[in-house]
């Protein structure tokens, strides 16, 4: 890690009273996110809170209607170097209208470092085996991406995006509708990746496996952050404070007191 | 074979191979954003723009491209707009493609046979300066879709991580899109604008009855069109009253009908050969009695269970334990 990081090197990602309106109507609203070199940050909330809108508005995706968003020090409309961003978007398969090996899949992450019209170098190649490793499916290169499972499939997406060597994480959901074995699986490539250095933004709507790795929770309500602070339970996140009337827990009147971090330790004993 | 040594022949056989060639180099990116119906409302589209060429006595060829081209971006367009009557307005383009093609040819005194041609090709009919506009025409779809090969894959795969990683989308698109416009003019005098699509698709559905990875689908496509193309016209030439355009498509689409049994075959052992979930089972249920042995080679399907190998016959999963077997 860095060995003399000054305020502003340590700041990878930084949004300042972001928002983001979708056909005119206002869906993230004062938004304001610093993240940090080597963090491992869960971005968590109930279905629609905007925890996925964030994520595109950090990644260019979505245009941010007011406010700024700050990749490594440049304005994102002006930031260009995007090997240094690993994205790993929300898919149920990674297959398509045609026959395509895992193998392909994961070299076409090395996009952002090679040129136009230049063949696969030793050391395009060896990113790609370094990454199928690190998920753990170098064995299943050459087999074809639709004979995997879902789980194994997010996998392979995963090593997509570690395939460019990128400093900078955001993985939208990987964890959904994904079977036990696959998320330890999964946990493994990411605890990997934490321990290389990498700064980590996982969308999740719970954590299991991989709240161990969590250095810090966001948690979005209504497209607003409403808790930024040291992780957080997963029963907490879908408890009454942030939930939008999620449906496995009991129903428990709020208190209506704008503060959430401090109504946490009240409310806990309800469940 | 004395047929060979004309020179129209010769000038057919040059179109057929390079049509062969770039055609299924464009139809395997339409298929893998499944858009195989692209190549056909192009064409539709495209039945104008010859007709302008007709009207204004200008070479078809050349409006063809301009009319295909800009019906090709405007597709294009409506299909990234995502709207969600985007087919219906497709239908409308090409039916207007079509119909305003047939009036334009009426009102330049052309008679439908004139028409005809275009329609279903005349492949033998193609004049030397044609020829070469087919083969440079050609040789820049697939130098264009073979080069560029690793970033129009990624944007046909998965358009968000390809704009994450700082590809201009909204260019390879458009490019694909100007690139089928190209193959369909061009293949319009080898097989016609009404079975031009079939020369894009039906050499990539046969290659990847077989194929497992994109590299070997587009390789085996392209080896699949000019096999079809060339062989298509061979056979045209031997038998009498019998048209090229129709033969080639009609060869290619037989291609098809052979390797798809084989190709279901392929599927079906892909999916029984599945591992199952690598869950530990409900309860220790051993067979009591089990006359078979299994093993490597015992003519049972083994499948990955986690740690071990379940084999699968009549609805049972058996798992060796110790002396006995147990239910999975």
């Amino acid at each position: 890690m860095l060995t003399d990081p000054t305020d502003r090197d340590r700041t990878v990602l930084e949004i300042e009273d972001g928002s983001v309106a979708i056909s005119g109507r206002p869906i993230l609203r004062h938004i304001d996110v610093r993240i940090e070199r080597g963090e491992f940050v869960a971005l968590m909330g109930a279905n629609g809170s905007g925890k996925s809108t964030l994520v595109r508005a950090m990644t260019g995706l979505l245009r941010i209607g007011g406010g700024s968003v700050t990749l490594f020090g440049a304005q994102l409309s002006d930031f260009h170097d995007w090997h240094r961003i690993g994205f790993v978007p929300q898919r149920a398969t990674a297959a398509s209208g045609i026959p395509v090996s895992v193998w392909e899949v994961v070299a076409s992450g090395r996009l952002t470092r090679r040129r136009l019209l230049r063949p696969l170098l030793r050391k395009d190649r060896q990113a790609i085996k370094d990454a199928l490793d690190v998920v753990g499916l170098r064995d299943r290169s050459h087999d074809g991406i639709n004979t995997l499972s879902g789980g194994q499939q997010q996998r392979v997406l995963i090593a997509r995006a570690l395939a460019g060597e990128p400093e900078l994480f955001f993985l939208d959901e990987p964890t959904a509708g994904v079977d036990l074995p696959n998320q330890q699986a999964l946990a493994l490539a990411l605890e990997t990746l934490k321990s290389r250095g990498a700064t980590v933004v996982l969308v999740a709507h719970e954590l299991g496996p991989m709240t161990p790795l969590v250095d810090r929770a966001i948690v979005m309500r209504d497209g607003r952050i409403a808790y930024d602070g040291p992780p957080l339970a997963d029963h907490e996140v879908h408890g009454p404070l942030f939930g939008a009337g999620h449906s496995h827990h009991h129903v428990v009147p709020v208190v209506d007191d704008h503060t959430p971090q401090l109504g946490l330790n009240r409310h806990r004993e309800h469940h | 074979m004395d047929i060979l040594g004309y020179d129209f022949m010769i000038r057919a056989m040059i179109a057929a191979v390079f049509t062969g060639l770039a055609a299924p180099v464009v139809g395997t990116y339409l298929v893998q954003r499944r858009l195989a119906l692209m190549g056909d409302g192009i064409g539709h589209v495209a039945v104008t723009g010859v007709a302008l060429g007709l009207l204004t006595n200008t070479s078809p060829t050349w409006t063809a491209v301009v009319v295909a081209i800009l019906g090709a971006v405007l597709i294009e367009v409506i299909r990234e707009k995502g709207h969600a009557n985007g087919d219906v307005a497709l239908a409308l383009l090409f039916y207007g493609g079509i119909a305003g093609g047939v009036m334009i040819t009426g009102l330049a005194g052309q008679s439908a046979a004139r028409l005809q041609e275009f329609l279903f090709g005349s492949i033998t009919t193609i004049s030397p300066q044609d020829v070469w506009v087919t083969m440079a025409l050609s040789a820049i779809v697939i130098l264009l879709g073979v080069g560029l090969a690793p970033q129009l894959f990624a944007v046909a795969q998965d358009q968000e991580f390809a704009r994450v990683a700082g590809l201009n989308i909204r260019v390879y698109n458009v490019l694909v899109a100007v690139l089928a416009a190209v193959t369909v003019t061009v293949a319009m005098r080898t097989v016609g604008l009404l079975l031009v699509s079939a020369l894009m698709i039906v050499p990539v559905a046969t290659a990847q009855q077989l194929t497992r990875s994109f590299r070997a689908t587009l390789l085996a496509a392209m080896c699949l069109g000019v096999g079809a193309s060339f062989g298509g016209l061979m056979v045209s030439a031997v038998a009498f009253d019998v048209a090229p355009g129709p033969t080639i498509v009609l060869l290619a689409l037989a291609c098809f009908v052979l390797t798809w049994p084989v190709g279901m075959w392929l599927r079906r052992r892909r999916r029984q050969r599945q591992p199952f979930d690598e869950l530990a089972p409900l309860a220790h249920d051993a067979i009591d009695e089990h006359p078979h042995e299994h093993g490597e080679n015992c003519g049972h399907t083994a499948v990955p269970h986690g740690d071990h190998v379940d084999y699968v016959h009549d609805g049972h999963r058996h798992a060796p334990h110790g002396v006995h077997y147990d239910e999975h």
